[in-house]
């Protein structure tokens, strides 16, 4: 166990389909300099950086030195770290460890991605093993598609169940105004999107966008002193899996049952659904926010479809899920797990407006990579034993 | 002349706005990464290639701790990380654990859309081989159908040595 530490500071870009007004580094900076704004700090109270972004997604690499004009690293201690789709988690981890060591009092951590820079689904190819799988199973859809067919298979969910998951986060999207995409949509237009790979439509499946988000971590006394509103972080945990796609059970997410039962083991948290306010999760396409609330523990195996049309992961239900839109809304992927840390960690400060729960105690987290790894941070209004 | 930039962030828009932009396209620079790899197939690797491409053989291992039957076939185990050195001749037909039909069109594919691949699970073997599907109706296809393998005439030792799956009509 660390030493205690808060989030003090929140910012993120508005995410657009394609920002070719601004560079690299002028898209960090507006991210960072909103996190600054927010917390009433100056760079110069910045004690070190972590940064990351996709490998090969925007073909420059060293952002850790590149990007100094927009982290404003200069003459500080920068980190990269990049960990496919779980970069921004990763990069909140990091960022946090760093601040938890008792190293350093102030740890400002940036997650972006310029998507449109360059072609996506050549860049996430690269992540297949060139050998066995990148002729026969790389890039994003495909994978998911074939998960939520097993797990159709297995437990009687449907189509309709995924789609109607996309139509919350779709929904709520509207409601955010960082969100790329904020358009409402109704189950309707989402049964009738085009099906990208059985069984995912377009509605079902998150965009690639321009983007960018910072988070300020500080140690206990420090982040006294910058906030009232804290989100303390209680813990964060990691779990790896893959070696090839067909090793796994595709009927669960394992990494993520694993990593959220060692969390919710070290947060003290026994009834997920009652005991978090709020969740921000990374799910790449509706069929994981069905699926993969039983790996989170909220339900039983095989419950998660009489979940989600139940409503009990609405804005009005018991556990909201993804006031903010999620990535179904907004991917600019090295950016898109730190967001949804941002996203909890606002919801904790009561200051995510149209979007915001009321009385948030306790929110998680998720990252996702594919395939497979997850990422989890528990965040409280109040300061962990 | 001179350009006077003013850059503040405007929060209503959320971008920065610089008056003299209004007017002019945004600039961008064109530029093409072409990178060639020479990848190692390793130990364990090739000579499950050299199986695929000389006998039309899909070899696995097994672990001589946990007893997983891997295909593809690895040196180290996955789970319990022991040294695999125990060789399993698997058959070349299996049961379909999972698919999906590929709709959007992207020239990294290696077929045209609309197509389907899955998740194969080799008699004999206790993981999955990803891989096509192929001479199958793309509306039959379902979880739990028999296949088999159908390898190519001109075999490379390569993954693609089996064309793809196709449904097997077992008597
Ligand atoms: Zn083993």
């Amino acid at each position: 166990m660390g030493n205690r530490v808060g989030i003090v500071g929140v910012g993120q870009t508005h995410h657009r389909s394609k920002r070719s007004d601004v560079n690299g580094q002028e898209i960090i900076n507006e991210a960072v300099s909103r996190a600054l704004a927010g917390a009433e700090l100056t760079i110069e109270e910045i004690d070190a950086v972590v940064i990351g972004n996709m490998d090969h997604f925007e073909g420059i690499n060293y952002v850790d030195m590149w990007s100094v004009d927009g982290s404003g690293g200069y003459m500080k201690p920068i980190m990269k770290v990049t960990t496919g789709g779980t970069t921004g988690s990763t990069v909140a981890a990091a960022g946090y460890y760093q601040a938890a060591s008792g190293l350093f009092d102030t740890v400002l951590a940036i997650g972006w991605e310029k998507n449109s820079e360059s072609d996506t689904s050549a860049a996430i190819a690269t992540c297949a093993n060139p050998i066995l799988e990148r002729e026969t199973f790389a890039g994003a859809i495909g994978p998911l598609a074939a998960e939520y067919s097993m797990y159709m298979k297995k437990y009687g969910a449907t189509e309709d169940d995924a789609h109607l998951a996309a139509v919350r986060d779709h929904n709520n999207g509207a409601n955010n105004p960082y969100a790329h995409l904020r358009k409402r949509v109704t189950l309707d237009d989402v049964r009738n999107s085009p099906m990208l790979a059985y069984p995912i439509r377009l509605l079902d499946m998150c965009p690639r966008s321009d983007g960018a988000c910072a988070v300020i971590y500080a140690s206990e006394n420090k982040a006294r002193k910058i906030t009232d509103t804290p989100a303390w972080v209680v813990t964060t945990t990691t779990r790896h899996d893959y070696t090839h796609f067909g090793d796994a059970d595709w009927t669960i997410m394992q990494t993520l049952e694993e990593a959220s039962k060692a969390a919710y083991k070290k947060a003290g948290i026994k009834d997920p659904l009652h005991e978090f306010d709020v969740m921000e999760l990374y799910l790449p396409a509706s069929s994981c926010a069905v699926k993969w609330m039983e790996s989170l523990g909220v339900c039983e195996r095989g419950e998660a479809p009489e979940l989600i049309r139940e409503g009990v992961t609405d804005m009005d239900g018991e556990l909201p899920v993804n006031p903010s839109g999620g990535v179904i809304c907004t991917n600019p992927i090295g950016a898109t797990a730190l967001i949804r840390v941002a996203e909890a960690a606002l919801q904790i400060m009561g200051k995510a407006d149209k979007r915001q729960v009321p009385d948030v105690e306790k929110a998680l987290a998720t990252g996702f990579g594919g395939c497979s790894w997850s990422d989890v941070m528990v965040l409280s209004s109040s300061k962990p034993r | 002349m001179t350009i006077y930039i003013k850059n503040e962030i405007d929060l209503k828009r959320g971008y920065k706005t610089m008056d003299w932009k209004e007017d002019v396209k945004e600039m961008v620079y064109q530029g093409r990464i072409k990178v060639p790899y020479t990848w190692s197939v390793g130990e364990v690797g090739s000579r499950f290639f050299i199986e695929l491409r000389d006998k039309k053989k899909i070899w696995g291992d097994k672990c001589p701790r946990c007893g997983t039957v891997f295909v593809p076939p690895r040196k180290v185990c996955s789970k319990c990380y022991s040294n695999i050195g125990e060789w399993v001749e698997v058959g070349t037909k299996g049961t379909l654990l999972t698919f999906t039909v590929v709709r959007y069109k992207n020239n990294l594919q290696s077929r045209d859309a609309p197509f389907a691949y899955g998740i194969i699970k080799l008699d004999g073997a206790d993981t999955g081989l990803l891989h096509l599907l192929g001479e199958v109706d793309l509306e039959q296809i379902n979880i739990g159908m028999r296949v088999e393998a159908v390898f190519g005439e001109d075999r490379k030792g390569e993954i693609l040595d089996i064309k793809y799956f196709r449904p097997l009509k077992e008597a």
